[in-house]
């Protein structure tokens, strides 16, 4: 294979594996603080894709023309309110079943993520149809032999890459990351140090929602298009993806991202049978790699199995 | 049974005869089905279907000279085989229900052919090309009015070939439809002989990201990418080819057909080619009819590619219950002897196992944001050229 199209391959996996691993982070976050898995994470990111759409309606029918300026609103818009949104669901769903089993957070946010799901198929406008997302970023594009470069690509890959290292910033150098790390590692110790426990869940959620809302924008300028089951799949994957990475682990959960990418792309390169079965191959993989590791690759300091 | 439910029975016997005699002079309600997909991807092509069918019913409750007022049920199978055999069930067992047109979609359409059968329920399909909802079966329930995949995709490789391509890579969706259409364009393109398919790749109808398919098939360096599937995988598949710097000739099938896809796609529609059984709606003998009729309705959507045959398929079952009467069994008989009828879609025969045998074809290429008749592109003409067109 000539190296234009291993960098294609390389290019596309990077992609896919950002998104993958915005969504990941969320879900391995959500584990951290709390202990719950939270199945509505993917539809979140559809609300928040469809948010960002919604935003651009209004946009341009005010007869603003600049696209940076929309996109820029978009990005403020469906970021904010998808945080807000999953503060609400923190608040009112997740928290008041701590005491109950783990089981009935699962399920109370699987049924969530179908309610999400279905308000935006039955109430935004035609929803059940396919939507067209605005190319609002630069489209030229280089080639180098066959590999094809393109600016969005690019912009959209450091942006991604601009976001994790924020958000590991935010974890690792500040005060509301040292009480988040604090509160993953040990609820009650945390409590007694001062920390405020409610505080610190809510603005974890808000942050794993966030990223979800980026993701979803993402999505949609990646392909041009968005539908209402993006974000099934999408949370499957990501899910998946933050388990073979390591559950509670942001590490992980990037790794976990990338590989699943990974493997989907050789999944189609390198199997000789149809590549109908690279999420057959993808997902093969991941129960492998969870025989081996049930705790995932890279482990929690005190880590509990899945 | 116990007296007591013998006089209710009677009792409710008595009043639907008294019902019925006060009902004497108005028309008897017959009720007629349609179903397609009205959500999902390929929507637009099931509304447009909807609305034409809902014309021919309007047609007819406005003429005075009809022995019944009929009535249009419409349900939605949303493209999906599950769903469609739910919803057909529904109908089917509603036995109010005389007959139906039914589905766009081929893995949709060959998944309830049987319970049709089952039921006794006569239907007409109106836009699924799969060879096999016909002639898999000899299903006396079962007719279709369009034709199948088989003579389009005849006429695809006949006009790759002729254009002087020589390497083909296939995608196509896993679903019946898409397996279909490429065993027979496959099929077709090795009967003639001068371009051979270098790589196919089968994709699940709903995939979202192609880029790891159209990279490998970016190697295999193709003149054209036939793709065997629907509208939406259709958009993103030729809008992530032009993300990859692809600039092979992008060749559909009639799945792509429909205003959604050059909607989708704007100036990258360009260059397109496409084919479908039948003649273009304006072209068709009562295709200036049908669009006069239809554009009265004010629907806020257009009848798409199929919707003349699912107004032809509707018509056809009127005039079958306005001659038997609204049973099954005789519009079944009835429906076995349709020969040489006059429709809007051009003469109709039904073959021994219910299907049209329209022998027509139209190619089509996308010209300036439409679906243009490729004898009288400008691409036929010359004076355009598709990628690699000599």
């Amino acid at each position: 294979m000539d190296t234009g199209l291993l960098a294609q391959y390389v290019m596309n996996g990077l992609m896919l594996g950002m998104m993958y691993a915005l969504v990941a982070v969320g879900f391995t976050l959500f584990f951290g603080v709390l202990d719950v898995i939270k199945f509505s994470h993917g539809d979140v990111l559809t609300v928040g894709a469809f948010t960002a759409l919604a935003t651009y309606v209004g946009f341009s029918s005010l007869g603003l023309q600049s696209n940076w300026l929309a996109l820029l609103a978009m990005l403020v818009l469906a970021t904010l309110s998808m945080a807000f949104l999953g503060m609400v669901i923190a608040r009112y769903l997740v928290m008041p079943l701590r005491s109950a089993p783990p089981l009935n957070t699962l399920l109370i946010t699987l049924m969530l993520g179908t309610v999400l799901r279905e308000t935006v198929r039955l109430f935004y406008p035609q929803g059940a149809n396919p939507k067209p997302f605005p190319p609002l970023l630069p489209r030229s594009s280089v080639d180098i032999g066959t590999f094809n470069l393109r600016l969005d690509n690019v912009l959209m890959l450091s942006a991604g890459m601009l976001v994790i290292v924020g958000l590991q910033y935010l974890l690792n150098r500040t005060r509301l990351g040292l009480a988040i790390r604090a509160v993953a590692q040990d609820e009650e110790t945390a409590r007694t140090m001062g920390i405020n426990f409610t505080a610190v869940v809510l603005v974890t959620f808000a942050i794993g929602s966030g990223l979800a809302a980026f993701a979803g924008v993402m999505n949609g300028l990646y392909y041009n298009e968005i539908n209402f089951g993006i974000g099934l799949y999408l949370g499957v994957v990501g899910f998946s993806a933050a388990i073979i990475g390591g559950l509670g682990s942001i590490y992980g959960a990037i790794l976990g991202g990338f590989l699943f990418a990974g493997l989907q792309i050789i999944g189609t390169v390198l199997l000789p049978f149809a590549s109908a079965y690279k999420d057959v191959f993808a997902f093969a993989a991941v129960i492998a790699i969870m025989a081996w590791r049930p705790t995932g690759l890279i482990r929690e300091k005190i880590s509990e199995r899945v | 049974m116990s007296r007591i439910s013998k006089l209710a029975a009677t009792g409710s016997a008595a009043l639907i005869v008294a019902m019925a005699a006060a009902n004497a002079d108005a028309k008897d309600r017959v009720k007629v089905g349609f179903i397609g997909p009205l959500t999902g991807g390929v929507s637009v092509n099931g509304i447009g279907g909807r609305n034409s069918a809902d014309v021919a019913v309007k047609l007819r409750n406005a003429d005075p000279t009809t022995k019944y007022e009929y009535e249009l049920v419409v349900l939605d199978d949303e493209c999906k085989p599950n769903v469609a055999v739910q919803v057909a069930t529904k109908m089917a067992a509603d036995k109010d229900v005389i007959a139906g047109a039914t589905h766009y979609c081929s893995a949709a359409a060959i998944a309830t052919v049987d319970t049709y059968h089952k039921f006794g329920f006569p239907v007409i399909v109106w836009g699924a090309v799969l060879p096999d909802i016909t002639y898999r079966n000899k299903y006396a329930e079962i007719h279709r009015v369009n034709g199948t995949m088989i003579n389009q995709n005849d006429a695809n490789a006949e006009l790759i070939s002729k254009l002087g391509y020589k390497t083909v890579a296939v995608i196509h969706d896993t679903t019946d439809y898409g397996k279909g259409h490429n065993e027979y364009f496959s099929k077709a393109l090795d009967k003639i002989g001068k371009a051979k398919i270098v790589g196919t790749f089968g994709v699940t109808a709903d995939q979202q990201d192609f880029t790891a398919e159209l990279t490998k098939i970016k190697a295999l360096n193709p003149d054209v990418i036939y793709f065997g599937g629907l509208t939406p995988i259709g958009v993103r598949i030729r809008s992530q080819m032009d993300k990859l710097g692809i600039r092979a000739v992008f060749d559909g099938t009639s799945g792509i057909v429909s205003d959604a896809y050059v909607q989708g796609l704007g100036p990258l529609a360009e260059g397109t080619l496409a084919f479908r059984e039948g003649a273009p709606t304006d072209k068709l003998p009562g295709g200036k009819f049908f669009m006069e009729k239809y554009n009265e309705q004010k629907y806020d959507s257009p009848p798409e590619a199929y919707g003349a045959f699912a107004y032809a398929a509707t018509v056809m079952i009127l005039d079958a219950i306005e001659k038997v009467g609204p049973e099954r069994k005789k519009v079944i008989a009835e429906l076995e002897n349709v020969k040489d009828r006059d429709s809007i879609v051009g003469k109709i025969t039904f073959d021994d196992h219910g299907q049209n045998t329209v022998p027509v074809i139209t190619k089509y290429v996308v010209q300036d944001g439409k679906f243009v008749e490729w004898d009288e592109s400008e691409y036929a003409s010359g004076k355009r050229k598709l990628p690699g067109q000599k």
